[in-house]
This record gives C-alpha cells, structure tokens and sequence, in this order.
C-alpha cells in the first residue's frame, strides 16, 4: 500500500506551513516531555496531583470494573466448586469437626491470654482500620509496581498509611486524592520494609523484585539461617507498618537471605483495608522516652551530690 | 451493525466529530483502560495504549496529526506508573520517527508494519525499563521479556481491532438541512 499524497502539497504556502509547524509542534513535544522526565525522575512524587486528579475521574468505572471482577472471579469459584463438592463435603465435615473442638481449646487460650494481658497492663495492639476500599487497578504494563484504591483523604486516608487484606501486606499510601490513592506496593523495587521471622524474630529487610516475589536481606552476617517455607512478618522497626503483619513466605535461598514469595496477593483479594500509620511512641506497651532537659537536670544533681560527699569526705 | 449506516445514501453524512475524534479516544481508553481488569503483581499486560497509537498511525497515516504523540503520552503518563513525562517524550519520538520510516519506504504490508511495529514496541519496552530502574531500583531484565512477546503477538490484534473501530467511525448519521 502506497502512503497519501498529503506528504507533496503541491505549491501551497499554507499547507507547507502547516506540515512544518506540525513538526516543530512535536519537536518540542519530545522536549518537554524529554524534561518533564528529566524532573520526575529525581523526585517520583512530582505531578502527583495531576495523577491524582486522573485517578478520581476514573475512579467509578475502575470501581465497577472490580466489582465486576470480584462478581467473576465468584462465579467460577461457583462454578468450579459443582465439580468439587462431593469430596470437598465429606473432607470439610471432618475439618469442621477438629475445628469445633480447636474452637473451645482457642477460646480458653483467648480468655487466658486476656487475663495475663490484663495482669501486665498491656492493651491490644491491633490497629483499628481507617477504612476499607477496593484495589481499582494497577500499573500492569509497567515495570514499577503502584496500585489505586478507591478510597481517598475524604475518607480519612493519609501519605503512608499501610495498605493490607486479609492475607497479607500490600504496600503504603503513597499520593492521595479525593477518592482515590495511590500505592506503592511491597513488591516495587523502590519499597523496603523491614520484617522478621515470625518463628524467632530474625530481622530482615524486604525489597520487591518487581515481579510478585521480594527480596530479604539479613541484617545479621554469617550462616543463612534461612530455609524455604519460613514466614515473615512486619516488624515494624523504624514505624510506618505495624509490627506482626504477615507479609511474605520464603521460596527459594540466595547467598545473603532469601527470595520469598509476597502472601497479600492483590489479585485474590479485591477489598483492603487502610491502617493507620504506626508510630512506635504511641505503643503504650513501650516505656517512655528519656526525657532529655529532666535527664540532665538529673544528672547534673547527681554529679552536685557525688562532689558534696567527696568534700565532706575530705574534711572528715 | 446495519451494513446500510456504512454505505453512501442520501441524507446521511458521517459525523465529523466522531470521524475525528475516533483515534484520539481509543489511544487514551487503551492506556487507562488496560489497569482496571487485574491487579497485577508484575509488568504483564502489554503496552496497549502505544500498540494503539501505532495501529491508527499505520492504518491511517495523517490522521492523528505527527504532534499527537505528546498530548497522548501526557494521557498515558497519568496512568501508566512510569515517572511523569516518559511517555509524552517516547511517543512523540515515535511519531516523528514513523514519518521518517514512512517517508523512506513507502511501500508497505503486513509483514513489513508488523516488523515496524515490532520494533517500536520492544524499543519502548526496553526504554521504558532502563526509565523505570533509574527511577526507583534494579529491576531484572527478564522481567519485560514475556510482556514483549505478548505485545509482538498481539500487534495483529490491536490492529484489526483499531481497523474495526475505523469502519464505525465513518458510520453516517441523519443529516439535517
């Protein structure tokens, strides 16, 4: 097939011109888009607020699209479970009967655990959840890894607020619209969160890898203490996550940690929910800081003492 | 579709606005669109918005003028996660240079645009992964290898679908007066 002749217009003073500003137009198309790049390169969360604005309009059809996805997903669960059922039935009636009596067994540990809490003063420690929003879509067709929920600052979500499911760990808030926000997700390179083992507190820092799997470092050097099928969870040093969520298992070993597999897989679970972001002053189960001004009138007293019982020491 | 809302008749004229707006809405629903079905933990969908704007600008060259490539880049840095501008400047690169191509062979089929086209999308790809690594952290290179062969494959596919899209946008409509 031969192009249109619209490239040769003929002896028309206009029609060159406007083929030569067309290109001029996206010359300068390439520039500035070539130091737009330039600029948010450096700092990721420049523009936010144009994405932001983006987001909010789409918001209710990407909402409805993951009801619709969330509905499908149902469907064939429904759907597959008609050729299941009959040895699911009789395996889930045995499971239901171990469960009942796990079920008493829990609740006696539940009761015990509450009244030694009590005994120690300790209150719980689960956050309670700011709001709840459906995941609306991700960044699929690109190499980093960022999701929108439907919930933004009108429902009280804030920039770092922990985003989880019921699985797992997703990521954090990370720029808020109306309603919708953006998260950076546990499995994006630019992500760490410091984790431990859920086994024996062996801490660790989790960097996504980009493709479904994060990376841990050991903090401590030595021996790999790590084998395949360990959980980890938050450990929620250095504030932001809260400390205890599950986060991710180990599925293979490298030299200085492990890969491990992410367990809040987004693509199961549709419904979310934002925390608050954890600060470990507000612990009440952790002793208070040293005031600083008190500390050193302290000490300064306890020096003056010290000096007074040398002299009088001196003079006896 | 009635075949008879395609062909000439009298009183019925297609509608300029849809006959010009056509491209420009499918590129931008190709970038946004693509994010909302899966909640992806890796890059797998392909680049659907660039395949889109490749599409149109093989199939009906001059229709989307050779500077749209930066205001539909704008669109697609909106959605598409990467930092903000990387689209806007690879699309209008990629517009001005499919002019350049075009201007040098002018004689094209299939194979021939699928090969162009090819090319282009594993460029932006590649590009768009050395932006991406500069931008947050490393990011192993195998990781857009299965995304670039779902975008070779399904090149063909977005381009029937933009040709299909092409015939209704010439639909004609009553023509008043």
């Amino acid at each position: 097939m031969a192009p249109p002749g619209n490239r040769r217009p003929g002896y028309s003073r206009r029609a060159h011109n406007n083929i030569f500003f067309a290109y001029v137009a996206a010359g300068v198309g390439a520039l500035v888009g070539g130091a737009l790049l330039f600029g948010s390169m450096s700092s990721t969360g420049n523009f936010a607020s144009l994405r932001n604005m983006a987001s909010d309009v789409t918001q209710p059809a990407a909402k409805l699209s993951a009801q619709g996805r969330s509905a499908a997903g149902g469907a064939w669960g429904v759907a597959a479970g008609y050729f299941t059922s009959g040895p699911e039935n009789a395996r889930l009636k045995k499971e239901v009967a171990l469960g009942r009596v796990q079920a008493v067994e829990l609740a006696a540990v539940k009761q015990e655990n509450e009244r030694l809490k009590a005994m120690l003063g300790l209150t719980s420690d689960t956050p309670r959840p700011i709001t709840f929003g459906w995941l609306v879509a991700s960044t699929s067709a690109n190499a980093r890894r960022y999701a929108t929920i439907s919930v933004g600052s009108l429902q009280g979500v804030k920039s770092g607020m922990p985003v989880r499911t019921h699985l797992g760990l997703i990521g954090r808030v990370l720029e808020v619209g109306l309603h919708s926000a953006r998260v950076l997700m546990i499995t994006d390179p630019e992500s760490v969160v410091p984790v431990r083992r859920a086994s024996d507190s062996i801490p660790a820092f989790a960097t996504g890898k980009g493709d479904g799997t994060v990376q841990l470092r050991l903090l401590t050097l030595g021996i790999n203490p790590l084998k395949v099928g360990d959980a980890f969870v938050t450990s929620g040093s250095g504030g932001l996550y809260w400390p205890g969520t599950p986060i991710a298992v180990v599925s293979s070993l490298t030299r200085d940690g492990a890969i491990a597999r992410v367990l809040g897989d987004p693509a199961v679970s549709e419904m979310v929910a934002v925390l608050p972001t954890w600060a470990p002053g507000d612990d009440p189960t952790l002793p208070p800081p040293a005031d600083p001004v008190k500390a050193k009138a302290d000490a300064d007293a306890a020096a003056k003492a010290a000096a007074k019982a040398a002299k009088q020491k001196a003079a006896e | 579709m009635p075949a008879n809302r395609l062909s000439r008749r009298i009183s019925r004229a297609p509608s300029p606005l849809i006959a010009y707006a056509a491209p420009w809405a499918t590129v931008v629903l190709a970038s946004c669109m693509p994010e909302w079905p899966l909640i992806a933990m890796a890059p797998i969908m392909p680049p659907l918005g660039f395949m889109t704007l490749l599409a149109w600008r093989q199939l009906r060259p001059g229709l989307l003028p050779v500077w749209a490539g930066a205001l539909l880049g704008l669109v697609d840095d909106l959605f598409s996660g990467a930092p903000f501008g990387a689209a806007m400047a690879l699309w209008s690169v990629t517009m001005i240079v499919m002019d350049v191509i075009e201007a040098r062979f002018p004689w094209r089929n299939f194979l021939t645009d699928w090969l162009v086209a090819g090319v282009f999308i594993i460029a932006y790809l590649a590009l768009g992964w050395v932006i991406a690594g500069r931008s947050g952290g490393m990011i192993a290179p195998a990781l857009i290898v299965p995304q670039g062969l779902v975008a070779l494959v399904a090149y063909p596919m977005v381009g029937r679908t933009v040709g299909l899209i092409d015939r209704w946008r010439l639909m004609r409509f009553r023509v008043l007066s």
